[in-house]
């Protein structure tokens, strides 16, 4: 790596001598001697394990659940249900003020994803466990599902979670997150062309080598600890506090290794039933998603699908950029809310462009729940803008990275997002992009700045 | 659920226990013996954390049964050097930033193992086939290269180590 300190020279005034230097990892010697214990890397007597029986269904209304021949399966120790989970509706980021609670930690009236978690069964071993877990007897009634971003908007379409009452995340009283900076329709009207794209990505599943778990152990004086992978300790402790009922300081989480997160690890899902677990039997409790499980149920980044509507003149400048962008939440909230806020902050991409329209939905279908993955709400956002960059500059015979440099923030500029660009710096990377490439660009570009506008 | 005796050598000891028939080399290593340097991925063969050496030869210990180890030359990651010391794969990978989260880690470093044991001089290629059946979600697998790569000049080269 190479750190070019030749940019902004006068504005750097620290000598960031760590950048571009390599450092050996702190916990790289557990790692190379197998020594770094993650948090299945233990035993403890009497250990019970969870398994999940999970919905079958896409959607579908619960209409009895019978445990009886799982209760006699040999080694079996309990079976726990939403009844068993004091406040069993909530959602992650109550923390941060997104509400309503839309989420069971146990379903119980309906199921809204397929491998949505029902029943929890408690057992000597693994394999007793699993067995127990298919002989649980659920009745549902299947009803319609709903799995696109627009169908699930329409009219008449199935409603997915009757917490939000509508098949969409509500910001502020508005259907969805939006920005609007000038008027687009006047300026598609005056551009010399108007280019409209669609663009859309399918879930991406992180697949962590190790897999999503936990186990809770109880200690001395009703105090329970919880050793966990999760990325998110504190999100997972106020949740769980919060589920249970309890009070922080009964409850302990270990953790901060992880064997692979990449935001796949965020959302509390096998903690709070572990605990619960736990407290019910006065026993250590695993729960673990089998790979099966990882790549079924565990949230991946979300689906989305980007309209953006460009004008354009024939001298390269963007006069005006609409995006319609709709997040597939999945049937719950997680992350997405907040994912999706990211994605209206993000737009128009790093381009000064004096008219901008956005309005991006979160949306809720009867698919996996989404939720965080490395720059969620951002990197399909950044795909979408990058093509649509490359097939403007083509259209009107411009080269790409000439097409950036002229559109790109200049510090001072203003952001649809009605906030001065400082620290711009965008001019400059495609500038050493294209010196590395070996790749030609004509003296304006080469001599453009992010300090100011080239007149 | 039956048990069988099962002797084998792990990690240069003699080794006798009582296995459940069925179960698996990885369950014997990681919940009886304790030995948790060995990762369980996926227990279905794909992913290669729980990669050990039988015999001289890479083998996935989940997919491996424990009674069929009788008699058995077993090497994990704990079993790599001695006691203090590292192997110059284990320097390597912790040199070039082999290892971010370590979970493929100790799978990886075998899998390598196996192959500087019967190829001293490895070509890239022949690394990158080594190790395919390890996957590897965040470190990357160009540092692992690298790593097995100099670990394996170093080798050959014991009298002129990197300063």
């Amino acid at each position: 790596m190479e750190y070019r300190k030749d940019y902004f020279t006068g504005t750097q005034t620290q000598d960031l001598t760590e950048v571009g230097v390599t450092r050996q990892r702190s916990d790289v010697l557990g790692h190379v001697t197998g020594k770094t214990q993650y948090y299945a890397d233990r035993q403890f007597a009497g250990l019970l394990h969870l398994k999940m029986v999970r919905s079958p269904h896409h959607h579908a209304r619960i209409k009895s659940i019978d445990v009886a021949k799982a209760l006699k399966v040999p080694g079996v120790v309990r079976i726990l249900t939403a009844k068993d989970v004091p406040q069993n509706i909530y959602t992650i980021l109550c923390l941060i003020q997104v509400e309503p609670n839309d989420e069971p930690v146990l379903a119980f009236d309906k199921v809204r994803f397929k491998g949505e978690q029902i029943v929890a069964v408690l057992a000597e071993s693994e394999a007793a466990a699993r067995d127990a877990a298919a002989k649980v007897k659920i009745v549902y009634e299947v009803l319609p599902a709903v799995f696109d971003v627009e169908e699930a908007l329409k009219p008449g379409a199935p409603l997915v979670n009757e917490y939000h009452g509508r098949n969409y995340f509500t910001y502020e009283g508005h259907h969805c997150r939006r920005v609007r900076y000038g008027d687009v329709e006047r300026a598609f009207a005056k551009a010399d062309h108007v280019v409209e794209e669609m663009y859309q990505s399918s879930p991406i599943e992180h697949a962590p080598t190790e897999t999503t778990g936990c186990i809770v152990v109880p200690d001395q004086n009703d105090r329970y600890t919880c050793y966990s992978n999760t990325q998110a300790l504190y999100f997972t402790l106020d949740n769980t506090a919060l589920i249970l009922n309890s009070p922080f300081q009964k409850l302990r989480l270990v953790g901060g290794t992880v064997g692979g997160g990449f935001g796949g690890k965020v959302d509390v899902i096998t903690e709070p039933i572990a605990f619960l677990a736990a407290m019910l039997t006065k026993r250590p409790v695993k729960y673990e998603y089998s790979r099966e499980e990882e790549m079924q149920v565990s949230s991946p980044r979300a689906a989305e699908r980007i309209y953006i509507k460009d004008g354009l003149m024939k001298d390269g400048r963007i006069t005006a950029r609409k995006v319609t962008l709709y997040v597939d939440a999945g049937a719950y909230s997680r992350h997405s809310p907040y994912g999706t806020t990211k994605a209206a902050a993000h737009m128009p991409g790093p381009y000064t462009i004096p008219n901008v329209w956005v309005d991006c939905h979160c949306v809720y279908t009867n698919r996996t729940p989404s939720s965080a993955m490395r720059g969620f709400g951002v990197t399909i956002g950044d795909f979408a803008l990058e093509v649509q960059m490359d097939k403007l500059a083509r259209l009107i015979g411009m080269d790409p990275m000439e097409f950036r440099i002229l559109n790109a923030y200049r510090d001072g500029d203003m952001k649809a997002h009605q906030k001065q660009v400082e620290g711009a710096a965008l001019v400059e990377c495609v500038q050493a992009a294209a010196d590395l490439a070996r790749w030609p660009l004509c003296d304006r570009s080469k001599t453009a700045s992010s300090l100011k506008r080239e007149v | 659920m039956t048990k069988v005796p099962v002797e084998f050598t792990l990690n240069t000891r003699e080794q006798n226990e009582f296995v459940e028939t069925g179960s698996t080399l990885l369950s014997a290593l990681r919940d009886r013996l304790g030995l948790y340097g060995t990762k369980a991925g996926c227990h279905q063969g794909t992913c290669g954390a729980c990669t050990v050496i039988i015999d001289g030869e890479p083998h996935l210990s989940c997919l491996t049964l424990a009674e069929r180890c009788q008699g058995k030359d077993v090497t994990t990651l704990e079993g790599l050097a001695p006691a203090g010391a590292l192997h110059p794969l284990q320097q390597a990978f912790m040199d070039g930033f082999a290892a971010q989260c370590g979970f493929c880690t100790p799978g990886m470093i075998l899998a390598a193992k196996c192959l500087l044991d019967r190829n001293p001089d490895p070509t890239r290629d022949e690394v990158v086939d080594a190790i395919s059946g390890n996957i590897c979600r965040c470190t990357g697998y160009e540092p692992i290269i690298a790593a097995i790569l100099t670990a394996a000049q170093g080798m050959r080269k014991p009298a002129r180590k990197r300063a």
